[in-house]
C-alpha cells in the first residue's frame, strides 16, 4: 500500500497517470475555449447582421410595400410590388429552366460518368463554374444575350441566374447519389432491374432529399445574387410581366435605392433587404428541415 | 494447388462451374475454379476471409459486372447455357438467379412495394393477383404475420431480421430458380438467425439455395454441400456430413477444427 492520503471520494491513482490526465484536460480547456470563441466571433457578425436588417427593415415596411411600384426620387408614396414581382419570376423561372438540367447533369455525374473520362472533365469544369464570380456571368449573358437582342430582358436576367443554379444542382446531386449506398443499388441490379430504373426508383428516391435541398439553397443564393441582373434584367420603374423587357428585382432595386441620397428609397432599399433575408432564411429553414426529416 | 476437384454430387447440378477464373484488376482472386451446385439443395461455401467465397457467388448472377475492373473466365452453366458468355439480357439471367446480401437492404418504399418492385419489372399483374403475390412472398419468408397489419409502412421501419426476411421475401418474389445468399445472417441477432436458417431449410423444396458463410456450425447446420475454399482456390467439395466428419484434405479438416483460419 502505497502511503500518499487519499481525500474521500476519489478513487486512488498512479501520480504520473494523474499528471499526464491533468495536461490532457488543460490543454482540452484551451482547444475548446478557441473554438468556441471562434465560433462566437462568427456568430456575434451573423446576429449583428440580422439585428440591422430586423431593425431597419421593419421600419420600412408597409402594406404599400407590396402593393406600390417603386416611387420616384422624394415621392411620399411608394413600395416594391413591381420588384418584389420581379425576383419572385426570374428566381422562379431560372430555377424550373436550371435544376433539371442541374439534376440530369447530376445523375450523369454519380451513376455513369463516374471515372469516365468525360465525367471527369465536366465535373472539373462544373467546379470551375460553381466557383466563378456571378459578375462574369451577368457580363457573358450580357454580351451572348443582350448586346445581340439589343435590349435589357428579364429572360436574359433569367439565364443568368441558371448559369449559377445548374453547378450548384448538379454538384448536390452528385454528391446526393453517391452517398447512397452502394449496397443499395447491387440489390436492385440483383433483382434484375435495368439500370435506368434503379437510378429512377432507387438511388434518385433515396437521394431526394438531399436534391431538393441543393436546388432549395440554389434557389436562396440566387434570390440575393445582384451583379448577373445589372447587365441583364437591369431594372424597370413600373410594372410588367413580359420577359422580354426589362425587369426590377429586389437586389438591383436595394443597390440603386441603398446608394442613393433619398431618403424614402433609403427606407424602402432596407425593406428590400428585410424582405430577401427573411426569404432566403425561411428556404434554408426549409431546406435544413427537409434534410434532416429525411434522415 | 490440385485444382481437381471430383464431383461428389449424385444429384442433378443446377448450376456448372468449370474452369472459372476470376480477376480484380491483376489480383488473380479465383484460380481454376469446379464445381457443380446440385439443385434443390443449400449449397454452403466456407473459407477464412478473402478467400474468395462471395466472389465466386457474385460470379453466378454477374454481379461483378457493375465494376469495370472486375472480369471472369471460363464458364458458369445454368440450364446448359452459359451464364458468362449469354447473349441474354443480364436483367434476366439475374431474375433467374436471385440474391440476397449481408446487409439488409430495404429499398426506400414501403413493404408491399419493396415485394411488388422487382414483380412489376417483369409482371404485369392485376391488384388481386400481385396482392396474393405480395402475401405468398411474405408467408414464404417468414413474415407475413409480423408484417401483414402494416404493408404500407416503410420497409426501413423493421427490425434488421425483419428487413432480411423482407429481402429474401423480395427474392422469392419474382421465382428465381436460384437463390444466391451472401452471409445473410453476418448482422443479425442469434433470433433472427434462427428464423432465417429455418427458412433456408424450406426454400431448399423449391429453390437451388447457394449461401456463403463465415460462420462454420451454420453451414454445417443448414447445408446439404459445403464448398471450403482458401485464397482463390477450391479445396474441397462434398456432402456437408462428410465434410465435416472426415475431410479428405488435410488444410479443410485444419479449418474446420479450428487450428487455423
Amino acid at each position: 500500500m502505497s502511503a500518499t492520503p487519499s481525500t474521500a471520494g476519489f478513487i486512488r491513482m498512479d501520480e504520473a497517470r494523474l499528471s499526464k490526465h491533468r495536461r490532457r484536460k488543460a490543454v482540452n480547456g484551451v482547444a475548446l475555449t478557441l473554438s468556441m470563441g471562434a465560433m462566437a466571433f462568427g456568430i456575434f457578425w451573423l446576429f449583428w447582421i440580422l439585428f440591422e436588417t430586423i431593425g431597419l427593415g421593419i421600419g420600412g415596411l408597409a402594406l404599400s410595400t407590396f402593393t406600390e411600384m417603386t416611387p420616384p426620387p422624394m415621392a411620399d408614396s411608394g413600395g416594391l410590388a413591381n420588384a418584389i414581382f420581379g425576383s419572385l419570376v426570374m428566381v422562379g423561372l431560372a430555377t424550373f429552366v436550371g435544376a433539371p438540367i442541374g439534376v440530369l447533369a447530376g445523375i450523369y455525374l454519380g451513376e455513369y460518368g463516374q471515372k469516365s473520362w468525360l465525367g471527369g472533365t465536366v465535373r472539373f469544369i462544373n467546379d470551375i463554374l460553381l466557383s466563378a464570380p456571378s459578375i462574369v456571368i451577368g457580363l457573358f449573358i450580357y454580351t451572348v444575350v443582350v448586346a445581340q437582342f439589343k435590349s435589357f430582358s428579364a429572360i436574359a436576367g433569367i439565364l443568368a441566374l441558371a448559369l449559377i443554379v445548374i453547378p450548384v444542382v448538379i454538384r448536390t446531386t452528385e454528391n446526393m447519389l453517391t452517398l447512397v449506398p452502394h449496397s443499395l443499388r447491387e440489390a436492385a441490379y440483383a433483382l434484375g432491374t435495368p439500370k435506368w430504373r434503379v437510378i429512377m426508383t432507387i438511388t434518385l428516391k433515396s437521394a431526394r432529399a438531399g436534391v431538393i435541398t441543393g436546388i432549395l439553397l440554389a434557389l436562396a443564393r440566387i434570390a440575393g445574387e445582384t451583379a448577373p441582373l445589372l447587365f441583364t434584367a437591369l431594372s424597370n420603374q413600373f410594372w410588367t410581366s413580359s420577359l422580354t423587357e426589362p425587369m426590377a428585382s429586389l437586389p438591383v432595386t436595394i443597390f440603386k435605392f441603398a446608394m442613393s441620397p433619398y431618403e424614402n428609397w433609403q427606407k424602402l432599399a432596407w425593406a428590400g433587404v428585410f424582405l430577401i433575408t427573411v426569404g432566403v432564411l425561411a428556404l434554408n429553414i426549409l431546406a435544413r428541415v427537409l434534410f434532416r426529416h429525411k434522415n | 494447388m490440385d485444382t481437381k476437384v471430383e464431383f461428389p454430387v449424385t444429384d442433378v447440378a443446377k448450376l456448372s462451374v468449370r474452369d472459372l477464373n476470376f480477376y480484380y484488376g491483376a489480383f488473380h482472386a479465383l484460380k481454376h475454379i469446379n464445381l457443380d451446385i446440385p439443385e434443390k439443395k443449400v449449397t454452403a461455401f466456407i473459407g477464412p476471409s478473402g478467400c474468395g467465397k462471395s466472389t465466386l457467388l457474385r460470379t453466378f448472377n454477374r454481379m461483378f459486372e457493375l465494376y469495370p475492373e472486375q472480369r471472369a473466365e471460363g464458364s458458369i452453366t445454368i440450364d446448359g447455357e452459359n451464364i458468362l458468355k449469354s447473349r441474354q439480357d443480364v436483367s434476366l439471367i439475374r431474375a433467374k438467379i436471385g440474391m440476397v446480401f449481408q446487409k439488409p437492404t430495404p429499398f426506400p418504399m414501403s413493404i408491399y412495394d419493396n415485394i411488388a418492385f422487382g414483380v412489376r419489372l417483369f409482371e404485369t399483374l392485376p391488384r388481386v393477383e400481385m396482392d396474393e403475390r405480395v402475401e405468398w412472398a411474405l408467408k414464404k419468408a417468414a413474415l407475413w404475420n409480423e408484417v401483414k397489419d402494416k404493408l404500407n409502412q416503410s420497409g426501413s421501419g423493421l427490425s434488421g431480421g425483419q428487413q432480411q426476411r423482407l429481402c429474401i421475401a423480395r427474392g422469392i418474389a419474382i421465382k428465381p430458380e436460384v437463390l444466391l445468399l451472401d452471409e445473410p445472417c453476418s448482422a443479425l441477432d442469434p433470433i433472427s438467425t434462427g428464423k432465417i436458417e429455418e427458412l433456408i431449410h424450406e426454400l431448399k423444396d423449391d429453390y437451388t439455395v447457394v449461401i456463403v458463410t463465415h460462420n462454420m456450425q451454420q453451414a454445417a447446420r443448414c447445408s446439404d454441400y459445403t464448398a471450403y475454399m482458401y485464397l482463390g482456390d477450391l479445396i474441397e467439395f462434398g456432402p456437408t456430413s462428410e465434410l465435416f466428419m472426415k475431410p479428405k484434405k488435410k488444410d479443410t479438416e485444419d479449418y474446420i477444427t479450428g487450428r487455423f483460419g
